[in-house]
């Protein structure tokens, strides 16, 4: 398998970062300007709303640029394997090993020493609202 | 104050409101001439971040193969070589102009197919017993699948960006959230298939599994097991894939070679499967309906229909509903608990459609994988 083939790669876009920048630069201007504006007993709200939505602007969009790279992993999922005692109903829950399959006779039960046997495996998944 | 914040955008006198002209006017002439092409740039860009999530799964796929293959087949050389050329493995479809006998073809290239993969798989992994060599040939054949959606996406992605084709670059945009749900899936079930996980699919033959417990069971063709069962008066013939290796089997004959068995003396046949739920459906509903539940490619469904129509036995259905990343990902509780609500299910068709006496079969359909017998 080729890995050379031009491929796009988890990089931000210099274009995306000079417009980020630029639209700070302004914001940072405009922000100046109310500050001047307020100390010369003007009102300045305008240029204060402009650069600050500006800089929330922007900072939100380096968020997302940020978020889209920490997205780039695959989550492990946890399964559980359960070991039930036919006989005395003795219970085992612990994760999942390779080799566990359903109904496969493991140990003997610590209790009444019969074979047990694993009884389900299964993943829980919490439920989103 | 809004009076002065339209002002300033439009030309105050001071250097924000010059700026911000000068800018307000540059935005209008960008975006009349290269409207479309910004438009196209920013889709682009949406495909890339999503390619690059596929050549992280894809690579993982490749990854998880290799190094799994090295653990449990204990192989002399390096297997990476022979996994890659693997990957690039493809099926041609059979040629449908004369659609007469058409299944017939196919079954015999799937058959093909699954001897190529598991000698493949044999040769890779010389060590592997036959449990590790089905859950091989599953992990190497999901790595297949995420490999494809890569080079496919990459495809279409890479000629949209050199012909700058809005409608190549728009369809691939739109399908592509439905492609990812997918990848994501197949990724999920590479560790389900590399440790021999039960899987989403396998609930049907988790339900034949529990009902032939501590019956005495024997193989049939192909890859599946039979176990004989009194059930609410009646004698039951519960069918599913031999486990607890990664193997669907073939449904489709086992059914037909019971049939035959009992000369077509057979009362009702009720198949349990994993069914595909719609969006708002919860995972883990138990529906119930006729037809043969059986899914792939259909040669399995259309063995049994032919057999079912010549002897006119009735086909009842139990499917247990989950979305697609679920079918392939270690199956999840609501599918557990699922399974004996679905065998009360059966248990109702069972002395609702046949009498006391009568010979039936209950066929689990699924991946055996991680579900013993």
């Amino acid at each position: 398998m080729s890995n050379e083939v031009e491929t796009p790669r988890k990089r931000i876009s210099y274009l995306f970062l000079a417009i980020i920048l630029v639209t700070l630069a302004l914001s940072a201007v405009a922000l100046y300007q109310a500050l001047i504006e307020f100390d010369n007993a003007r009102d300045g709200t305008s240029l204060l709303l402009i650069g600050g939505s500006g800089f929330v602007l922007s900072a939100y969009m380096l968020l997302q640029t940020r978020r889209r790279t920490m997205r780039l992993e695959i989550k492990e999922q946890p399964v559980i394997t359960t070991i039930l005692c036919q006989k005395c109903g003795f219970k085992n829950v612990r994760d999942f090993q390779r080799g566990d399959y359903i109904f496969k006779q493991i140990d003997p039960c610590p209790k009444c020493n019969e074979k047990m046997s694993v009884a389900s495996i299964y993943r829980e998944v919490e439920q989103k609202h | 104050m809004l009076t002065q914040l339209v002002n300033q955008l439009t030309g105050g006198d001071n250097i924000i409101g010059y700026i911000l002209q000068i800018a307000w006017i540059l935005f209008f002439v960008v975006f009349m001439f290269y409207g479309q092409r910004i438009q196209l740039y920013v889709m682009l860009r949406e495909i890339e971040g999503s390619l690059s999530r596929l050549k992280l799964l894809r690579d993982e796929g490749r990854k998880n193969a290799i190094q799994t293959i090295k653990e449990l087949g204990k192989s002399e050389g390096d297997p990476t070589a022979r996994v890659d050329q693997f990957l690039e493995y493809l099926t041609l479809q059979p040629q449908s102009m004369d659609p007469a006998g058409i299944v017939w073809k196919l079954e015999h290239l799937l058959d093909v197919r699954d001897t190529r993969f598991e000698d493949e798989v044999k040769i890779m992994a010389p060590a592997a017993d036959l449990t590790q060599t089905r859950d091989l040939e599953n992990t190497l054949e999901a790595a297949l699948a995420l490999n494809f959606i890569f080079k496919v996406i990459r495809h279409f992605y890479i000629l949209g960006k050199k012909t700058l084709s809005l409608y190549i670059i728009m369809q691939l945009q739109m399908v592509l959230p439905l492609i990812m749900r997918e990848a994501e899936a197949f990724a999920s079930a590479l560790k389900a298939f590399t440790f021999g996980q039960p899987i989403g699919d396998g609930a049907g033959a988790l339900v034949a599994a529990k009902l032939m417990q501590g019956h005495e069971k024997r193989k049939i063709p192909k890859d599946c097991v039979v176990a004989t069962i009194p059930f609410e008066g009646r004698t039951a013939h519960i069918i599913k894939a031999e486990g607890p290796g990664g193997n669907v089997g073939k449904p489709g004959d086992a059914v037909k070679q019971i049939i035959e068995e009992n000369e077509g003396k057979i009362a009702n046949i009720i198949m349990i499967d994993a069914a595909q739920k719609l969006e708002g459906e919860e995972p883990g509903e138990v529906a119930e309906g006729v037809g043969v539940a059986i899914g792939g490619p259909g040669v399995d469904q259309f063995k049994v229909e032919e057999t079912v129509l010549k002897y006119k036995i009735p086909v009842n259905a139990v499917v247990i509903k989950e979305d697609v990343g679920d079918a392939v990902s270690p199956m999840r509780k609501e599918i557990f608990d699922a399974v004996s609500v679905a065998i009360d299910r059966i248990r109702r068709v069972v002395r609702e459609r046949s009498k006391e006496g009568d010979a039936i079969i209950i066929a689990g359909v699924g991946n055996s994988i991680g579900i013993g017998q």
